[in-house]
């Protein structure tokens, strides 16, 4: 006998249940979590460390770094910085789940921390889909990248709290666009906050600092 | 690319609800996925017919409910649907917008084929 079942659930549901759990981690340890997505190449590992060398000193980061493959470039060079860093190896996998996100978080010294930074793996698709528990999700768009990102990749900025739009600095070489991308990341996420700055000048990065200071020190 | 691990959710949550109304197998899974969400439903029955061996749900057919993306100008009002990239109202050019629909990704319902010895059991 053939009987029908409804489902009608999100596909995404046990992802998303346990980047709850995560959150409430973080929550108890009094951690801001970012979940830093972007492109490969828009500058991901430089903006983590201008960023920094720009923390106030109550400011205590630890990272995790998403990579596709054993390879410790960007870990490394975080690692240098003095930072706390977890490097999740995803075996190719496009993006990091939230089910990675919790076996990290029990490899950080989450007692000192107050923030952390989560490098997602490359990519404007897969990361989108996949909630890690973290608190805010922050894009870094770039200039060379082209001002038609949000048009061509509408998922990721739906979900966003933050907008990074990273070098400015070669604006005046690059046909960019600014009102025509402002136009299409207002569609999709009216009002959504942004800092336009440099990770290779550090112009830019005062405001960045100071909302990123303000949201750790509020938790 | 991300469809392997999707993929996998779907089983994961189609066989609880199989196994919940004491399914001897699954035929059907109708699946809705709105064209926002970023998922090709090729590679979702490319990866299924490689997840699902094995199970009970080996054979079952998938059924893609695809979902338009559309838009409403809160300006002036006009619903428009998206067919290619995303384009400001037609009709007044504002982007003051909301998204109504095309973000969906959600397991519908299944069609099961019960255990005969207990057919007359609902499970609440």
């Amino acid at each position: 006998m053939k009987q029908r079942v409804e489902i009608v659930k999100r596909i995404m549901d046990s992802n998303d249940r346990l980047a709850q759990n995560n959150q409430a981690i973080l929550d108890q340890h009094h951690i801001f979590g970012i979940n830093l997505m972007a492109s490969p190449g828009a500058g991901k590992t430089s903006f983590i460390l201008e960023t920094i060398k720009r923390l106030p000193a109550e400011i205590k980061l630890g990272v995790i770094e998403g990579d596709t493959a054993p390879v410790t470039i960007d870990s490394d060079k975080i690692a240098a910085a003095g930072i706390p860093t977890v490097q999740i190896n995803t075996g190719g996998e496009c993006h990091l789940d939230a089910n990675m996100i919790e076996m990290a978080l029990v490899e950080l010294p989450l007692e000192e921390l107050n923030l952390i930074i989560v490098e997602n793996v490359g990519n404007l698709i897969c990361p989108a889909a996949f909630r890690l528990g973290t608190h805010a999700n922050v894009l870094i768009a770039s200039i060379p990248e082209g001002d038609d990102k949000p048009y061509k990749y509408p998922n990721i900025y739906r979900g966003l709290d933050v907008l990074i739009i990273n070098k400015i600095d070669l604006s005046p070489y690059i046909e960019f666009r600014m009102d025509y991308f402002q136009q299409g990341v207002e569609m999709l996420n009216p009002g959504l906050q942004t800092f336009a700055l440099s990770a290779k000048t550090g112009g830019g990065f005062d405001a960045w600092i100071a909302w990123l200071t303000r949201k750790v020190t509020a938790k | 690319m991300h469809e392997l691990p999707v993929t996998e959710s779907i089983l994961k949550m189609v066989l609880e609800s199989a196994q919940k109304n004491q399914a001897k197998s699954v035929t059907d899974i109708t699946l809705t996925i709105g064209s926002l969400s970023s998922i090709v439903d090729d590679s979702v029955q490319f990866y299924w017919d490689f997840v699902s061996k094995g199970t009970i749900c080996e054979n079952a057919k998938l059924h893609f409910n695809r979902v338009v993306a559309t838009l409403k100008c809160l300006d002036c009002g006009t619903t428009y649907s998206l067919i290619e990239e995303l384009t400001p109202c037609p009709s007044c050019g504002s982007i003051n917008i909301i998204i109504l629909s095309g973000e969906e990704f959600q397991v519908d319902h299944i069609e099961i084929v019960k255990e005969e010895t207990n057919s007359d059991e609902t499970t609440r």
